[in-house]
């Protein structure tokens, strides 16, 4: 089978389907129910099928999409690529997530993987229900994996805050207790300085806060480490966008000790070139 | 591609941008056997018009071609815009309208007074049109005046589904005109209109295209200095919201058309000089609100949403997204005029040309500075711009500390199941005005007036329909106090425990009066550019009401939405969520909408009229679709005529699924 009739078959599919049996709903009286207005009617009488060919050859051009405007709720997903970029001295990043979901309630998928000379050093995926509570704000709970390379992987339980704050600034607060009880929080922020409707200067910083100290996964309790960042993209379309940047991040406390044991820096700054995009 | 011709477009603030102009060659001519031999890009300018009594209407997908990249619209009877359709007065038509797409399809006629099962709203009046199915649909025409029709279903409407409607008067017309044309307006995107809904919902300011950027900033500290620069945009930061916020949809992704023709396209319409010619024009956008000029001409206005109105002359008039206006102009000179039809956040243009000869050609004139959002939009008291002015006004984007005493998902609606606010005469509860209210206080306030309310609920109306576990509280009813038919509502602004959720981000405490406002961008249009702009309170009916009976009920909802989620509602709750709202058969009701967005919503209201209460009880306007300013509200009255289940709705396409009710009358 080539690449046109596959096209060809998976564009006439849903035609087909939707030519042949369009509703799946039964009819229903128009009265007595109260709220049939939030339910599509149904059809009181079955269609006459014209199978003509104008008719046909006008369906050639039909979308597959739902029909009615006013009484459905979206469902919709959001993959967003945060960050995805090339360090210097051979590091990198992907910071991401995905959504599905409808207005109050939504699935979360968060992403952090990290590189440094060629190496995974870190790398974590987080699955959160997401529930609206306030305009701005969305409470979110669930899980988080950490994948170790060095050592074992370890589970959190998640609870996060994350919106919009006044003034613009992006929150994502996020609070891990551990299975042994351990416990840290995380805080990000970020936001955009439009220097014109396309270039956009993104300031952001992460910092992470432990409740005890963990020698084998090279974390001390207090703040540990912060991470900032400072990226200009250029915004080709809203969703897409490279970006070149800079990266800081500095460890402190007793994870400065334990990474100053392994003979590490503390603090290091790289250069990095990325893209930011969503769809 | 005709680009050569592109205007300048000169923007304060805005960077010099194209925007698109479309492509010079008619759309909607690429195969169609009617039109196929159509050599000249203006062989057929407008589209078709049919006349008589019986109609046969085929909805079909059709290859267009606005921009220079072909796309497949909805037509009707394989054109954007559909046919004409000329009907007269007192005669009943009827109209055989086949479905050729593979989805359902529908028609509503837009404006027409008929019974609920001709109204063509799936779900609510009919169940729509299956795939291949012909509906008929018939009707006694008993109106004159200019209407449109379009889809009901889905996004088919921003496809291209939509046509004008001239009902000839059964008495001589009032207005005398040597000529005679409709212009309609719409907007297309490329973009799939899902496409665009996603993106919405996505990311809000997808399409805003003005964001303030850092050279904004410094030019305004420059001028204003740094505090009041800091002042200024403190709110806006505080509420999350942007000043720039005027259209959801912009020319980011639209062409504007008239009469389905771009920029480039240049309808045009001919005229000897000394002659009356009168246009219709029609707003079938999905998303956009027109300011309409005629630089050179005035314009006088003589009908508004089909229904003759005491003729006011202007210079320049809004155009919500489904109104109708019709004016009469006459040109005393022999030369060319341009139509000119600018977006209301002036990121696009239609535009066409009124030429005696169809060589001349008008000068495309540049767009009018693109407004900003000021507090008397918000809703807020703007009699001081200071700190203390925003107490009165309630920003809901709590920030994180208060979070906890804002969130009203914890109460108990079951409590206020049998609570009906519409026998409470809430005009003497002085407790009820909010403007004075900060936020700490805010969820404290609404509980006790609850109480209130439930305690004084003696002379309740019980029309309220029944889910008590929306506690009855979609829309608060007055039934004292009522201010004197035309003259507008007296009661007090109540937002209802509905609003402070999470769908809601702003609640106007002190909306300003939406009657003698020309609307954001055209306020100052007087004092700048010295033209005449038409208020709502300019517009009187040219015959006597009809019903002169005083209301004896009001109806206060709000218009009520979360730009950031890309939520609509009305009093905080979607459509999916509502219940109908109900009206007794026969009733005199006022219905008072206030607006605690800062968008302008076009609200029509299906089946009935919407009369204007423009101060003049004796000459009162018939609407079918009331624009509503924002951070405003407006009142009209409605006689309640027409049985059955109606809807009623904001009409920027995309608002649709939250901001809409079923109006039920019984």
């Amino acid at each position: 089978m080539n690449k046109k009739t596959l096209l060809a078959l998976t564009l006439a599919a849903p035609l087909a389907h939707a030519a042949e049996e369009p509703h799946t709903h039964p009819p229903q009286s128009m009265q007595g129910d109260e709220h049939a207005a939030h339910q599509h009617m149904g059809h009181g009488k079955p269609a006459q099928q014209d199978a003509s060919a104008p008719a046909a050859a006008n369906l050639r051009h039909a979308p597959n999409e739902p029909d009615h405007v006013m009484d459905h709720e979206v469902l919709l997903t959001k993959v967003t690529i945060d960050q995805l970029e090339a360090r210097e001295h051979d590091g990198g990043a992907l910071e991401g997530s995905v959504w599905f979901g409808g207005d109050k309630h939504k699935a979360w998928f968060k992403t952090e993987v990290e590189q440094e000379e060629g190496e995974i050093e870190k790398a974590e995926l987080q699955a959160l229900y997401s529930r609206a509570i306030a305009p701005y704000w969305d409470l979110q709970m669930g899980v988080r994996h950490d994948f170790e390379l060095e050592s074992d992987s370890r589970n959190w339980g998640v609870l996060a805050l994350n919106g919009l704050a006044p003034y613009f600034f992006e929150v994502d607060t996020s609070l891990f207790v551990g299975e042994e009880g351990d416990t840290a929080l995380r805080v990000e922020a970020e936001y955009e300085l439009l220097f014109t409707q396309q270039w956009i200067l993104s300031p952001e910083i992460e910092m992470n806060f432990f409740g005890q100290n963990t020698p084998e996964f090279h974390t001390g309790s207090g703040l540990s480490d912060i991470e900032a960042g400072l990226r200009l993209r250029y915004e080709f379309t809203p969703q897409f966008a490279p970006y070149i940047g800079v990266n800081y991040e500095k460890k402190f406390g007793n994870t400065a000790d334990f990474v100053r044991d392994e003979g590490e820096s503390t603090s290091e700054t790289t250069w990095v070139i990325g893209l930011h995009a969503w769809f | 591609m005709n680009r050569s011709r592109e205007p300048q477009i000169a923007l304060p603030a805005l960077s010099r941008r194209r925007f698109v102009t479309g492509v010079a060659a008619g759309a909607a001519l690429l195969g169609m056997p009617a039109r196929a031999s159509s050599a000249s890009p203006r062989a057929n300018p407008t589209p078709q018009t049919l006349r008589g009594n019986q109609f046969d209407l085929h909805v079909n997908y059709q290859p267009v071609n606005f921009t220079g990249r072909e796309r497949t619209a909805v037509a009707t009877n394989g054109s954007v815009p559909g046919p004409i359709l000329r009907w007269k007065e007192g005669e009943t038509v009827t109209l055989n309208v086949t479905n050729h797409l593979a989805h359902d399809t529908s028609i509503h006629w837009h404006g027409i007074i008929l019974p609920t099962g001709m109204d063509g709203v799936p779900g609510l009046s009919f169940n729509g049109i299956r795939p291949g199915e012909t509906f008929t649909y018939q009707f006694a025409v008993n109106q004159s005046g200019t209407y449109w029709y379009h889809s009901h279903s889905d996004f088919q409407e921003q496809q291209g589904h939509y046509g004008s409607i001239v009902i000839d008067p059964a008495e001589p017309d009032p207005v005398a005109c040597d000529r005679d044309y409709v212009v309609m307006l719409s907007d297309w995107s490329d973009e799939s209109p899902h496409d665009i809904y996603a993106k919405l919902k996505k990311e809000g300011h997808y399409y805003n295209r003005r964001r303030r950027t850092a050279g904004d900033l410094w030019s305004e500290i420059r001028q204003k200095g740094v505090a009041q620069t800091w002042q200024d945009r403190k709110m806006w930061n505080e509420m999350r919201m942007s000043d720039r916020d005027i259209s959801d949809v912009t020319g980011y992704t639209y062409t504007y058309l008239m009469n389905g023709q771009t920029p480039d396209g240049n309808w045009m319409a001919q005229f000897k000089r000394g002659e009356k010619v009168r246009l219709r024009f029609i707003n079938g956008s999905a998303m956009s609100i027109f300011d309409i000029r005629i630089p050179g001409l005035k314009m006088t206005v003589v009908a508004s949403d089909g229904q003759n109105i005491e003729p006011v002359t202007v210079d320049e008039f809004r155009i919500g997204v489904a109104e109708t206006y019709d004016v009469v102009v006459e040109p005393v000179d022999d030369r060319a005029y341009t139509l000119f039809a600018q977006t209301i956040d002036r990121s696009g243009y239609a535009r066409g040309t009124l030429t005696p000869h169809p060589e001349l050609r008008a000068e495309v004139p540049a767009m009018d500075y693109a407004p900003v959002l000021t507090h008397r939009d918000m809703g807020m008291d703007h009699s001081g711009h200071n700190m203390g002015g925003m107490s009165g006004m309630d920003h809901s984007g709590h920030d994180m500390g208060n979070m906890g005493d804002m969130d009203h998902s914890g109460h108990d609606m079951g409590n206020m199941g049998g609570m009906d606010h519409s026998g409470h005469d809430m005009g003497s509860k002085g407790g009820m005005d909010h403007s004075g209210h900060d936020m700490g206080s805010m969820s404290g306030m609404d509980h006790s007036q609850h109480a209130g309310m439930q305690s004084g609920s003696a002379g309740q109306y019980s029309l309220h329909g029944g889910r008590p576990e929306l506690g009855g509280m979609q829309g608060v009813w007055f039934t004292d106090g009522l201010g004197r038919a035309g003259h507008g509502s007296n009661s007090p602004i109540v937002h209802l425990p509905s609003e402070y959720r999470y769908g809601v981000d702003m609640r106007a405490e002190m909306p300003g009066n939406g009657l003698n406002d020309p609307g954001i961008g055209l306020r100052d249009h007087d004092t700048r550019y010295g033209r005449r702009v038409l208020t709502y309170a300019d517009i009187r009916n040219l015959t006597p009401t009809l019903d002169k009976r005083e209301p004896t009920r009001e109806l206060q909802l709000h218009l009520t939405g979360n730009m950031h989620r890309y939520m609509w509602s009305m009093d905080g709750i979607k459509f999916n969520d509502a219940e109908p709202l109900m009206l007794k058969y026969g009733e005199r009701i006022r219905i008072t909408l206030v607006n605690d967005t800062m968008m302008t919503h076009p609200i029509h209201l299906h089946g009935m009229w919407s009369e204007l209460e423009t101060g003049d009880s004796e000459y009162i306007p018939r609407k079918h679709t009331i624009l509503v300013q924002p951070g405003s509200k407006i009142s009209y009255l409605v006689t309640a005529d027409a049985y059955g289940r109606w809807a009623y709705h904001c009409h920027l396409l995309y608002h649709m699924p939250g901001m809409f009710r079923e109006v039920r009358v019984v």
